[in-house]
């Protein structure tokens, strides 16, 4: 069998970051083979310099046999290698058949032959039965769709190696499984593929060999035949991690924190939210946003102590969902009542009227909108309590110093200093620093997007532990999620959201994971669902 | 009213229209590669010296076309190479490039002919006088220069190779790096271009007038790049835009010739407002190019 790509001795270091550490990989022509390791582990680098994207410190890359002249994005698809990137390589105002043919562009008479950029458009979709509008802007598609262009892409400039890097992050469940299958028609058919991921389930589906990355350096290479998920996930983490989402989820098996409320409130889950007083009733919320319809008829209830999940595509409505509740996004329609026997229209208040009134959010973007980068993570812990620090003309530092020290010990984040600039924390510290900031408000309701995307699996286990405490605790929790396995795990009821509507409502036990995943996509509600459409 | 719907009215316009159209339109291709060019201001002046300085020199007017160019292109490669190659602040190296423009202009006006107002009467593509008005005009071959530019740069920008890989640098130049494109290269043309454009403004500007006077610009880089945004960054628009300023100028210029007996100060404030009130109006509703000012 021949040799499709070969690394060897791969260095490359950002400053004092050393993103991969004297890498060898060697894959075979023909074969599906996994990249993973958890986030910072250094496969999006990797596979960036093989693409001729980033310049290797030291080392050397061959294409099927042959050497980069130069370490070029244009000389790496001139040997066969082509990458779909994580965030999508995509000219949005341009169309279909303009992003196709960019960079290897079909002139005629010195003009750009947009007919038979159209022509190899077609041509290309038919015959991986990949099918895109040739005419309609990128800006316009969903982002499977998007996806489908970048693949296209690669495969009409002749990549006979193609490059993947967390392909499966936006996708819905069906639309994985079609990738999936994609990828192994593209080994049948003598092309190789190199996939990013840190879903082992995907790797154990899908590839023949796997390679082990942690912190920069090569830490295995497996035969999928003869690995298991918990071997991978050792290798990934350098320590045993229990698997997330593969277990069973008995309130009363939870990491409680809160003891003395923990025990009245464990025999909820499971339970409909009519069993609890609702903290939050959402009745008709509709959003228009650049001039679509983005929220619409959005009703449910969620009740104290009740964690509620959200589950869709990404850009089905979820993060508007957010940001209106949170108060980030104007003009909303319907109401949106908050408390219990101090009602109030959440719509009607203002960010801080929401954060006294007991309303605390955990944005979906951590790093934009959770914390300010520049600031100490003391400082970052302040945000939106000031006034608990000192009066108005000056914060005091020992006040500021204790509350940050006392959140760095519960919520174990580490490095264990109040002094270091947010940006430098890892994915999952960084979250447990969000999240400590706001719970320790004492909400009695939290809005939680992606609690854990870019959070590596050790961290997830404790913020997911911090979520149950919180919920046991009595506090009612909207949580946002892009990880069905998350969802099932922590929630008491999931909706399901597509094209800013609810289209589906699940609770925990009855939970479908297919059923979801059709209806993720749009497929219309069943009887089988229960409540659907939320509340009368 | 009469006087609006004038043959003279409408020969005045597209005179003051030319050096706005140019400016703007070379302001398009730096900024749909882009890069923010604020410096059309000092292209516009350093073409207008350039073009009187080998005008001076070589007493004919192409070489002081050609010297016009090369003005432009002398603050356009300072914008490209602190910018695009460099990496700097846009807004702050194209204020810097504009003042510098200025001094320079006015330093060398002072070596050259020693004035601190005008240069010395130079020729110009008119410098016969016996065609006038509309003849003049449009056998001006800057006015033609202009109108064929026009003409192209819509093609040039929608329907070639290198507008397409131009624009998708403006958008998202990650994403024209990895299909081998060299943002670097393409807006650094980018840039040379609308130091070609603004510069050959310039030329007009000089020309027009026979001399340079110190500070002849006089701020129509800025409204050429309104007329830009408010044309949303194509070339066509950003003219249509050019030919509403220009006629506000046109206006103001009229009714100061009719003695309406409103303050003169108040009507020269007319072409500024429309561009104020126009940029307002429309600026909410055109999208800028994504990673425009951005570094990559």
């Amino acid at each position: 069998m021949s040799v499709a790509v070969e690394l060897r001795g791969i260095c490359k270091a950002y400053g004092a970051l050393t993103a991969n550490r004297a890498v060898d990989l060697t894959v075979d022509v023909g074969t599906v083979h996994a990249i993973v390791g958890e986030n910072g582990a250094g496969k999006s680098t990797l596979m960036r310099i093989l693409a001729g994207v980033e310049v290797a410190d030291a080392g050397t890359v061959r294409i099927l046999g042959e050497s980069p002249a130069r370490p070029t994005a244009r000389e790496a698809i001139r040997l066969g290698l082509g990458m779909v990137h994580q965030h999508f390589m995509l000219v949005e105002p341009f169309t279909v058949a303009e992003n196709l043919v960019l960079g290897h562009e079909l002139l005629r008479a010195g003009l750009l032959d947009l007919a038979a950029a159209r022509k190899a458009v077609a041509d290309v979709s038919a015959a991986w039965g990949l099918e895109v509008p040739a005419d309609a802007r990128v800006e316009d598609l969903s982002v499977g769709e998007k996806q489908r262009v970048e693949i296209l892409r690669v495969l009409y400039q002749g990549a006979r190696v193609l490059v993947l890097d967390e392909p499966t992050a936006v996708l819905s469940p069906a639309e994985v499984t079609r990738l999936l299958a994609m990828l192994r028609r593209f080994a049948a058919s003598g092309r190789t593929v190199l996939i990013v991921t840190h879903k082992l389930d995907e790797v154990m589906a899908v590839a023949d060999r796997v390679t082990v990355l942690r912190r920069g350096e090569r830490v295995g290479d497996l035969v999928t035949m003869q690995t298991s998920p918990a071997e991978l996930a050792h290798l990934m983490v350098g320590r045993p991690v229990p698997m997330p989402g593969n277990r069973p989820d008995p309130p009363d098996a939870d990491p409680a924190i809160d003891e003395s409320i923990a025990g009245s409130a464990s025999g909820g889950s499971g339970a409909s939210a009519g069993a609890r007083p609702a903290i939050l009733t959402l009745d008709g919320l509709g959003l228009v946003a650049g001039g679509r319809s983005a929220l619409a008829g959005v009703s449910f209830k969620v009740g104290a102590g009740e964690i509620v999940g959200i589950a869709g595509v990404i850009g089905n409505g979820q993060s508007e969902l957010l940001d209106v509740l949170g108060g980030l996004r104007a003009g909303a329609t319907g109401t949106v009542q908050f408390g219990g026997s101090d009602r109030v229209n959440l719509l009607t208040l203002s960010v801080a009227e929401r954060i006294r009134a007991g309303v605390a959010h955990v944005p979906e973007d951590r790093a934009d909108r959770g914390l300010v980068a520049d600031f100490t993570v003391a400082e970052n812990l302040m945000l939106g309590k000031l006034r608990e620090f000192g009066p108005w003309y000056a914060l005091g530092r020992t006040a500021v110093r204790a509350h940050a020290d006392a959140v760095l010990e519960r919520f174990d984040v580490r490095p264990r200093d109040p002094e270091a600039q947010a940006s430098t924390l890892s994915g999952g510290n960084a979250q447990k620093v969000v999240l400590g900031r706001e719970i320790t408000r004492s909400p009695r309701l939290l809005l939680c997007g992606q609690p854990t995307r870019g959070v590596d699996i050790g961290a997830v286990e404790a913020i997911h532990a911090q979520l149950r405490a919180l919920r046991d605790a009595g506090v009612g929790i909207v949580l946002v999620s892009a990880e069905l396995t998350e969802l099932l795990a922590l929630c008491d009821r999931i909706l399901v959201m597509h094209r800013g509507r609810i289209t589906g409502e699940f609770l925990a036990g009855e939970a479908d994971l297919d059923r979801i995943g059709e209806l993720m996509l749009g497929a219309t509600a069943a009887p089988a669902a229960a409540g659907i459409g939320g509340p009368p | 009213m009469s006087a609006f719907l004038s043959g003279v009215f409408l020969l005045q316009l597209l005179r003051i229209a030319v050096p706005y159209v140019l400016a703007a339109l070379g302001g398009t291709f730096s900024e749909r590669g882009g890069v923010i060019n604020i410096a059309l201001e000092g292209m516009l002046l350093a073409g207008a010296f350039g073009y009187v300085l080998a005008a001076h020199a070589s007493g004919s007017a192409w070489v002081g076309l050609l010297g016009g160019v090369l003005g432009g292109e002398v603050v356009a490669i300072g914008l490209a190479a602190a910018v695009v190659r460099l990496r700097a602040d846009a807004i702050v190296v194209g204020v810097g490039l504009n003042l510098l423009a200025l001094a320079v202009t006015r330093f060398l006006l002072k070596l050259v002919w020693d004035s601190s107002s005008n240069s010395d009467r130079v020729p110009a593509f008119d410098a016969d006088n016996s065609a006038v008005g509309l003849v003049a005009l449009v056998t001006n071959p800057v006015f033609l220069l202009t109108v064929t530019l026009l003409a192209l740069s819509p093609v040039l920008l929608n329907r070639t190779r290198f507008g397409l890989r131009l624009r998708a640098c403006g958008e998202h130049p990650e994403a024209a790096t990895s299909v081998g494109i060299s943002v670097t290269t393409y807006r650094t043309a980018g840039v040379l271009l609308s130091g070609m454009f603004a510069g050959l403004g310039g030329v007009w500007l000089a020309a027009s007038q026979h001399q340079f006077t110190d500070g002849m610009s006089a701020g129509r880089g800025y409204i050429a790049l309104a007329a830009m945004i408010t044309g949303r960054w194509s070339p066509l628009g950003a003219a249509a835009a050019c030919l509403l300023f220009a006629t506000a100028e046109a206006v103001q210029m009229t009714l100061q010739g009719q003695g309406t007996g409103i303050p003169t100060q108040f009507l020269q404030m007319l072409p500024h407002v429309v561009t104020l009130v126009t940029l307002v109006g429309f600026i909410g509703r055109s999208r800028a190019p994504r990673a425009l000012g951005k570094a990559r």
